[in-house]
């Protein structure tokens, strides 16, 4: 255990070397946000006072995109999905077949210390822009609410990560990789409620996509924080999501080992 | 392309032209065999495109199920200002986009040196070297999207109307063009190429929306300072006939011929710098 200790250690000195590329990403990322939520005011501008769109109000609506924002802080895969490829394609990891490391954890470690560093240098211009909208920053309605909301932020963020480790693991077969993971980014990008909350969606098609793990990388949370999602279906959500944390987790076991073979015949 | 570059440089604004369209043509060809070298890379670039733009009207398409109008604009108009937008967006990233990311790995490698000793002007062939073909492709589907989008608004402009519109698109790509060349030159040695992608990215975004849905700050920056909100917005409301005063367009071109002329002050200030930084 304390080897790993030691790779998150390591993975926060190294990541604090991307501060400002971290702030810079921050901050830009709240124009287009920004937009959108401008877009929605016009929406709602356009309806009679106290007008719902689906299930929102006005200031759920907003609230929603903030939400998405802090989740978004805490749990996405920014540049670990390219480290992984690119490990693979130059042949580091030969390394971490030799030593007794994990890499799947060694990979994990990376990511928590990434997502820390970034939540710290982000967590000054998302507070400020939540600041600047706190009139329309809805609170969660009790503790327990909160709390579950961690502990779906927390599975979102194996979720996202699991994801991009198997996506990643085609470098094994594929030598540029980019263009699938820019694929998988866009799908998730409207499947996990990225653009709009899902049950603003035809029913039909909310319903098909919890079918997908796509939700539960992002709608699931943040519908948990506004109540849209609570009791025996907060509980339901919460174990299809932890699920889907372990099919990934061994899909992504499955491929490594798999790839790993095609690797070791590659190179000797 | 040796012959082309290194004949003596000749009089005269004509033959000047010529020499700068023969260079351009070995280019052109250049990346044309460039990309047919990796064929299903070429072909992935465009649906990932293709996917993001879907995405983009899809988000539109879910607004219009709970609406009738944005800020007065209909459904079909507001595809129109997605399909004007991205069709202007895919041509800047057709000719200059990939060139623009690519300055600050030609500081870093030091290639620059080998282009500025090219007898021709430096901001030229580092502007134009690499050409993505898959853009005019996705220039393509966004021409389609918008001429969709006029049939179900009845719209049928004159040939004018529609010359006017397809300047004004030209005019928006320069301004796209001179900003993110600006964005590369500043980052010359800051930032890394990824990062002035990214914030390329989320700027560009605003343009496909509509002006009239913004207010106070965000408008008055988006206007004036970063023009994004002219770029696609002008050209449409002309097609629209939505243009409130002839200001608007005066405004577009007032803030291209701008954004050419601040892009390159800061380029000439940066290109002198690299220099005696090197030597």
């Amino acid at each position: 255990m304390r080897k790993y200790w030691h790779v998150i250690n390591v993975g926060i000195q190294n990541t604090l070397v991307y501060r400002l590329n971290f702030l810079f990403r921050a901050a830009f990322g709240l124009i287009p946000l920004t937009a959108t939520i401008f877009l929605w005011q016009a929406v709602f501008a356009g309806k009679p006072d106290a007008a719902t769109v689906a299930t929102y109000s006005l200031a759920e609506m907003i609230s929603y995109y903030l939400i998405v924002t802090i989740v978004d802080a805490l749990t996405a895969v920014t540049d670990d999905d390219w480290q992984i490829a690119g490990d693979i394609r130059e042949g580091t990891i030969s390394q971490f077949l030799l030593k007794p490391i994990d890499y799947l954890y060694y990979r994990l470690c990376l990511f928590f210390s990434g997502r820390m560093i970034y939540c710290v240098v982000a967590a000054l211009p998302v507070a400020l822009f939540i600041f600047y909208l706190r009139k329309y920053f809805v609170l969660p309605a009790d503790l327990p609410t909160l709390g579950w909301f961690f502990v779906a932020v927390f599975l979102t963020a194996m979720l996202q990560f699991l994801i991009s480790f198997t996506m990643a693991m085609l470098a094994f077969w594929v030598l540029e990789v980019s263009t699938f993971i820019f694929i998988l980014f866009a799908i998730e990008y409207i499947a996990g409620g990225h653009l709009f909350p899902l049950d603003i969606l035809p029913p039909l098609v909310s319903q098909a996509l919890d079918f997908t793990p796509f939700p539960y990388q992002m709608f699931f949370p943040v519908s948990v924080y506004l109540g849209k999602t609570s009791g025996a279906v907060l509980g339901w959500g919460l174990v299809v999501q932890a699920l889907w944390v372990m099919v990934l987790y061994g899909l992504a076991r499955l491929i490594w080992s798999r790839g790993v073979r095609k690797y070791a015949a590659f190179g000797g | 392309m040796a012959e082309e570059t290194f004949r003596p440089p000749s009089r005269g604004a004509f033959s000047t032209l010529r020499r700068y369209l023969g260079i351009y043509a070995l280019l052109a060809r250049n990346s044309v065999v460039r990309e047919m070298t990796f064929k299903t890379n070429f072909l992935l670039w465009i649906v990932v495109e293709l996917l993001w733009f879907a995405l983009q009207l899809s988000f539109i398409g879910v607004m219009y199920m709970h609406t009738e109008s944005i800020a007065g604009w209909s459904k079909w108009q507001v595809v129109l200002l997605m399909g004007a937008s991205h069709f202007i967006q895919q041509l800047f990233q057709a000719f200059f986009l990939v060139n623009c990311t690519n300055l600050s790995e030609l500081v870093r490698t030091g290639k620059l040196d080998f282009l500025l000793m090219l007898p021709v002007n430096t901001r030229f062939i580092v502007s134009v070297r690499q050409m993505d073909l898959g853009a005019f492709v996705n220039a393509g589907t966004a021409v389609a999207v918008a001429v969709y989008a006029a049939k179900q608004l009845g719209l049928s402009p004159s040939a004018g109307l529609v010359l006017g519109f397809l300047i004004l698109c030209a005019v928006g790509m320069i301004i796209h063009y001179s900003l993110m060349f600006l964005l590369a030159t500043v980052s010359f040695w800051a930032v890394q190429a990824q990062g002035i992608v990214w914030a390329y990215y989320n700027l560009f975004n605003i343009a496909r929306l509509p002006d009239a849905a913004f207010k106070g700050l965000f408008k008055v920056f988006f206007t004036f300072a970063i023009p994004m909100l002219l770029v696609s917005n002008v050209p449409v409301k002309l097609l629209v006939q939505k243009l409130g005063s002839p200001f608007e367009l005066l405004l577009l071109l007032g803030m291209a011929l701008g954004c050419l002329l601040i892009s390159e002050a800061v380029w000439r200030v940066s290109v002198r710098r690299y220099t005696s930084a090197s030597s």
